[in-house]
Parts: structure tokens; sequence; C-alpha cells
């Protein structure tokens, strides 16, 4: 697989552009997760609203993979129903493990990350605002009734 | 990749490569251009011959049987010793322990004696340039018994700044454990110096000798140093070969580390006397055929002479820094080799680390990406990670046009 089949142009106009890389002030979910390896932190911003996810958004600084990741992300995310949100986490998980085809159908711009399946170091650069993300909603959960915070 | 002339007149780096088969292997239909020595070396044939000859012809556990092959397993083990300790200028053998490297030697000190000796506010002082394995068994230590940790700072470019000493070094400081050699900037500490100091007000003094052992020339009575820990497997050792240096008056007041066979002299249902030194400190089946392999790679490195393979490091090191300036890259820790061995860490026109590294292997190079086990380092200079090339006895300048080159074209990749 040569370099071009991870460096898609996609990647690189999400990471120099990244899409709603932003604060959030007033979300109703948030969550910070770092990256052992190198040291990158995400933060994820979520604004839901009965039941559906209204806007996400992320900050935090990192490679070419996590940042185009985050960033699209936060666009196939927004809009869908909480558990719809879910089902995406799965399946990008899955596509990430090489477990699921990668057919842009599904996936959209996502499908630029297949390369890094190739990578296992680099997998956890692309999941790392995903698994933000699955916090973020998974504390929600969690403290379903109480107010957000 | 065709070797053009070095500039050391010592080294001759076209026959060492021969002695290293994995650079003959392909990366990405590339040559393998290997840079990343500081997290292990390459092992030549003589040493993985070595191993592989212990295992075809005297395996035999150690110190354990009185049949031929055990005698014979005891002989090479021991001889590794004594060439390790000759190595580093150790007066007596069993001044060395063997250990599975500079992580668990540290640990070693860490319980064996600073446990036993530290006592409420006594203190321990580090530098910022550690790795976390020369800070993480302190904190431990620390926290058991009360004491304190403290902190030489580090100057704009990565040396030790030492402005403040008499302030941190005080009758307080039981210990000094400070890097020989810094794993991600190079830089080298005046390691004598420091001892000098605190042995002064009655410290001990622990040198982590991870990186400095394999680069550069080391007799433990002229760093006059109580400690050094050493690793095997970036000498061009095997993994988990390696061994702690002390002052042996140290090591029979230490208590044991791990308990086990063969550290015991008399065991009773309550209580144990202990063997004497080394051997006190090494229960268990050791890793034999790795450390007799540890004893071969020694003998190599002696054979090159560490002067002259400090005097390689120093040409490559000087010409890889002049690249990556020329390329326009940052450059951390000291630019002056004097002062410093062959790991450099950069960042390059704002290119991630990770992906400057993904992008090197396609082009063959192998670089480390990261922070290097060095997270006070990295906040210092507040970058998340860096990119660090590192140097050994088998790189050529020929390889660090390569690096430079994969670089240039993660610029166009990046267009940074």
């Amino acid at each position: 697989m040569a370099l071009d089949e991870i460096y898609k142009e996609v990647i690189l106009d999400h990471y120099k552009n990244p899409r709603n890389k932003r604060e959030m002030p007033g979300a109703v979910l948030r969550c910070s997760k770092n990256n052992p390896l190198c040291g990158d932190e995400i933060t994820v911003y979520v604004n839901e609203d009965t039941g559906t996810v209204t806007d996400v958004s992320f900050v935090g600084q990192g490679c070419s993979i996590s940042q185009s990741s985050a960033s699209m992300m936060t666009e196939t995310v927004a809009g869908k129903t909480r558990d719809e949100v879910k089902e995406r986490i799965g399946a990008f998980r899955g596509m990430m493990a090489g477990e699921v085809e990668a057919d842009e159908d599904a996936f959209g711009e996502l499908v630029a990350l297949k390369g890094v399946v190739k990578y296992p170091v680099r997998v956890k650069c692309a999941v790392l605002a995903w698994d933000v993300l699955q916090d973020a909603l998974a504390a929600q959960g969690e403290a379903e009734g109480s107010a957000p915070h | 990749m065709a070797l053009t002339e070095e500039r050391s007149a010592d080294l001759d780096i076209a026959r060492i490569r021969k002695d290293f088969p994995i650079l003959e292997r392909t990366v990405e239909r590339k040559p393998l251009v290997y840079l990343d020595s500081a997290a292990t070396s390459q092992k030549p044939n003589q040493v993985i011959d070595a191993e592989a000859d212990f295992y075809r012809n005297h395996n035999a556990n150690a110190h354990r049987g009185i049949y031929m092959l055990a005698e014979e397993a005891t002989e090479l083990y021991e001889q590794a010793r004594a060439k390790l300790a000759r190595f580093i200028g150790a007066p007596r053998p069993e001044s060395v322990v063997f250990t599975r490297g500079t992580t668990e030697s540290t640990n070693l000190v860490a319980h064996a004696w600073a446990r036993k000796v530290l006592r409420e506010d006594d203190e321990i002082l580090l530098s910022q340039l550690e790795h976390h394995s020369n800070i993480v068994p302190w904190q431990l230590a620390a926290r058991d018994t009360g004491a304190v940790l403290r902190y030489l700072p580090i100057t704009d470019d990565g040396q030790l700044d030492l402005s403040d000493l008499g302030s941190l070094l005080t009758e307080k400081t039981k210990l000094l454990a400070i890097s020989g050699m810094s794993n991600s900037l190079g830089t080298l500490p005046p390691v004598r110096e420091l001892a000098d100091a605190a042995h002064a007000v009655g410290s001990l003094v622990l040198v982590d000798g991870a990186q400095l052992v394999p680069h550069v020339p080391v007799d433990v009575t002229e760093l006059d140093c109580d400690f050094l820990t050493i690793s095997g497997h970036k000498m061009l050792g095997p993994t988990a070969s390696g061994g702690l240096y002390a002052k042996v008056e140290h090591l029979e007041a230490m208590d044991p580390f791990l308990g086990g066979g063969h550290m015991i002299s008399e065991v009773f249902p309550e209580y144990s006397t202990w063997n004497e030194v080394p051997y006190k400190f090494e229960a268990g089946t050791m890793n034999i055929a790795q450390e007799v392999a540890l004893g071969t790679a020694v003998g190599y490195l002696e054979g090159l002479g560490m002067d002259a393979v400090r005097k390689h490091e120093e040409e490559i090191t000087a010409y890889a820094i002049e690249r990556l300036l020329d390329a326009g890259a940052r450059v951390f820790g000291p630019t002056d080799v004097s002062v410093r061995g062959g790991a450099v860490s950069f960042w390059y026109h704002d290119i991630h680390p990770h992906d400057l590294a993904t992008v090197l292997n396609e082009e063959g190079v192998a670089i480390r990406a990261g922070h290097h086990c060095n997270q006070l380092v990295m906040r210092w200079f507040g970058v998340p990670a860096t990119a660090r090339a590192s140097f050994y006895v088998y790189n050529t300048n020929d390889e660090v046009d390569a690096l430079a080159e994969a670089l240039a074209k993660a610029k166009r990749v990046f267009g940074g």
C-alpha cells in the first residue's frame, strides 16, 4: 500500500482545515483523553437535544491521522440519534480493526483512513477521538436523569 | 546503499556493517536505514552466534550442577561478568550484578538500598533530563519512605542548569541519580563534577548508563559513581541482558532485591541468610545465554575501541545536526558535539513526529517518534513528542543523507 493511500487529499484537507475544531462553552458532554504513545491529547464536546446529537466539536493537538479523523467524525455524527452515533463508532472501529469492509457508501470520506489499518500503532491515533466520543456518551448514560454539567 | 568514505579514520564502517545481517534487509523495497539505536541497537553475527552457541553446545543452569555442561555454563556466565566489569573499569567482577537492564538495575537500588536507608525528609536529587525509568522507581521509593524528590532543571539548549546546585544538593541529599547521557537530547551531563559535589555533602551517586555505556568510554573509578546501571541490548547485546555496577561495600550493606534460589546461603523455616555478593542479588535462573552473549558484545566493542566509537559518533552526529539545521529542522538539545552524544531530537516544519515517522518508513528510514519516556523534557520544550534519530557504530553519513532526503519528501507530502 502506497503512501498516498494513507495521506489522501481528504486527510490532509481535514488536517490543515479541521472542521468543528473549537471549544463549545455550555456543551452537554465533554470528555478528554490522551494517547500515551505520543502524548497527544484531544477533548470532544457534544451537544444533544432530546436524544439527537446536534453538534460535536473538538480541540487538541496531534498528528494528521488523529486530527483528520476527529474532524471527519464531527461531521459524520452531527444530526444523528445517540443510537446511530454509537453504531457509527462501532462501524468505524470495525473498519480500523480491518473487520468491516471499508466502502465509501457506508463511510464516506472516512474511507480515506482505511490505509492506516496496516500501521497498528497509528490505528490508535485514528480512533482516539472516537474513543473520547464514546466515553462522553457512556458518561452521560451513567448520569441519565441527573442534570448536565 | 553505496558506502562512501567515512570521515572516521578509526572505524571501518563498511566492514562493521558486514557483521550486522539485519542491515542487509529492505523496508518498503528500500534499504533499511536504522536510526533508532538509542531504543535498541542491532546485533552483530558474533553476538547472535554466541547466544546460539550457548544453547547449542553449553546449555545448563549456571551455579547449579556439578557435571561438565553446568561447569561450562557457569564459566561462560562468569567470564561475561568479568568482561563487563573490565569494560567499565570496575576493579572487581563481583561489583557487577547481572540484571535485565537499566530499569531493573535502578529498581534494584530503589528497593535494596533506598527503602532500607532513606528516612522521612531525606532527599533524592534527579534532573529534568531523566528517563522515566530513573524517575518512577524513586517516586515509588519516596512514597514508601517519606523521602522527597528534587530536580536539577535544564537550560534552553538541554544542558543541566547547575546555577542552583548549592541549594538543591545539601546534606539532606542521600542520592543523586543522574543520566550519563540523555536519551532524547543526547546531553552529556558533567557526571564526575556532580559526583564530587554529591560526595562532598555525603550523598551517593547513581549514574543511569543506558545511553552512556554503549557510546562513551566509561571508567567507574574515574566517574567515581556508587552505582552505574547498564543496558546490554543498547550496546549490541541481547535483550534482557545488562547489569548493575555498585561499589562492593554498598552491595554488601544492601538488602536482597528478589528472593529465591541461589541468592541464599542457608534457608530456615523463619529466616534465611544471604549468598555472597553479587549472587545475593541474582535470584532464580538468570538470563544466562543473554549475559554470555553480552560478554561477546563487550568484546566486539573493545575490538573497535570505545575511543573510536565515540569519535565516529561525534562526527556523524555533527553531520546530522548540520543537515537537519540546513533543512530547517528545530534541533533540541546541545548542538556542540563535545557535550552531547548521538541521539538527536528534532521537529521538522510543524509535521507531527508520528506523521514524519510514517513517511520516513516508506523510504526505509527508521526513526523514533514520541516522548521517548522523557515527558519532563517534552514539557520543558512545550512539545508532545519529538522525532529522534540516533546513531551507532554501523551508521554512515550516507544514511544521514537518506534521512534528509526522506524529510524533504515528507515536506512535499505535507506542504509544510
